[in-house]
């Protein structure tokens, strides 16, 4: 196969793109689209200080990168979880693309900040650990970049990831949820960080491939609680229908954020949000969803302790 | 030729005979919108022949789990 643009070997083959690229081809290709999405969202601008939460995994990864490249101001964000040996593996992995770049990285350990680990948490709330630590993950991160002073807050979701989102919000009709996705998420209050997501449009495969061509040293190594997770449920049906038609998770989640959901966000009402009465995060409620599960859990886990 | 699978769980193959890497990932049952196929650090596109005695990795791009997408306010 050859690349569209020079005709060289391919070495990548985008059939939605209904084009292929040899390496150097792609990698222009693979960042022009990214910049295309933080300048059509309004996602950053350079001077912005930025805070990326890195997991070790290719798309944190990718999206650091590229900042970096770019000459960003941003600093890494990497949460401990406290999972065996894939936490391990990825806050080496981390650390290492950390020092061969010279990039600043702050380091957060749950169980040393908060008391526990996923597997403690999940065991004293007797739930899913996906739950506790996506909700973890998201209210650290947020707290950290409100905390030191952060413009905005980037993630590596990919357009699997919002495609598989997506799905499951509309399969469960989450309107609130479905409302609030969009790639930039803007802060509405002080305390609520804006939240983008720069690799929206580009699939993981893209993202895996970019990675890989780039030298990008990645944690490989699933999290061993995803096995079975939804999401991955939701992935495959997507990537069996692109299989068959080319384009469809582009289209899925493009028409959803152009035509879709600008109609779900004036549908909703305002959310009356306050500050929490334990850390002053916003909420909905008296107490913040994090700051609840947490004390939840260390209730329980007094109660088994004592019993 | 080898071929190295390596996730989420890494195993090795054995398999006799040339073949292009479409035809390989049909053999393996892999969906080729989820993978790359990597021979001496080159990724290679479903039209290429991979042949005995050529070691081929191939890597799972999809993951998941608890994400940090959901739009949430606490």
């Amino acid at each position: 196969m050859r690349c569209t643009k020079c005709k060289g070997t391919a070495s990548i083959e985008l059939r939605r793109h209904h084009s292929a690229f040899c390496k150097p081809h792609y990698l222009e290709f693979f960042d022009r689209q990214v910049e295309r999405a933080i300048r059509r969202h309004k996602m950053f601008a350079p001077g912005d200080r930025i805070l990326v939460g890195v997991s070790g995994g290719k798309d944190s990864l990718t999206l650091w990168d590229f900042l970096l490249r770019h000459e960003y101001d941003c600093t890494g964000l990497h949460i401990h979880l406290g999972i065996g040996d894939y936490s391990g593996n990825s806050h080496q992995r981390t650390v290492a693309f950390a020092e061969e770049r010279g990039a600043s990285l702050i380091t957060v350990d749950l169980a040393q900040a908060y008391g526990m680990g996923v597997p403690e948490l999940s065991d004293a709330l007797r739930r899913v650990p996906c739950s506790g630590c996506g909700l973890s993950k998201r209210y650290i991160l947020n707290k950290e970049a409100f905390d030191r002073g952060f413009d905005v807050v980037a993630m590596g979701h990919n357009l699997d990831d919002e495609a598989a989102t997506l799905m499951g919000n509309v399969l469960h009709w989450e309107v609130g949820s479905l409302a609030r996705q969009q790639p930039a998420l803007p802060s509405t209050r002080d305390t609520l960080i804006k939240r983008v997501k720069p690799l929206y449009t580009m699939t993981e495969r893209e993202v895996a491939a970019n990675a890989i061509l780039r030298g990008i040293d990645y944690v490989e190594e699933e999290c061993p609680n995803s096995v079975g997770a939804r999401s991955i449920v939701y992935k495959n049906a997507l990537d069996d229908i692109e299989a068959k038609s080319p384009g469809t998770k582009h289209g899925f989640v493009s028409t959803f954020l152009d035509r879709i959901r600008p109609v779900m966000e004036t549908s909703q009402e305002d959310f009356d949000l306050r500050e929490c009465t334990i850390c002053g995060q916003a909420t909905t409620g008296e107490v913040c969803a994090f700051c609840r599960m947490w004390q939840q859990a260390r209730e329980k886990a007094a109660l088994r302790t004592e019993k | 030729m080898k071929v190295i699978i390596r996730n989420p769980r890494r195993r090795e193959l054995e398999i006799e005979g040339s073949r292009r890497v479409d035809a390989l990932l049909r053999e393996l049952d892999l969906n080729p919108e989820q993978v790359l196929v990597v021979r001496d650090d080159d990724l290679l596109t479903r039209d290429v022949m991979v042949r005995s005695g050529d070691t081929v990795e191939i890597v799972t791009a999809i993951s998941g789990g608890a994400g940090t997408g959901r739009g949430s306010a606490g």
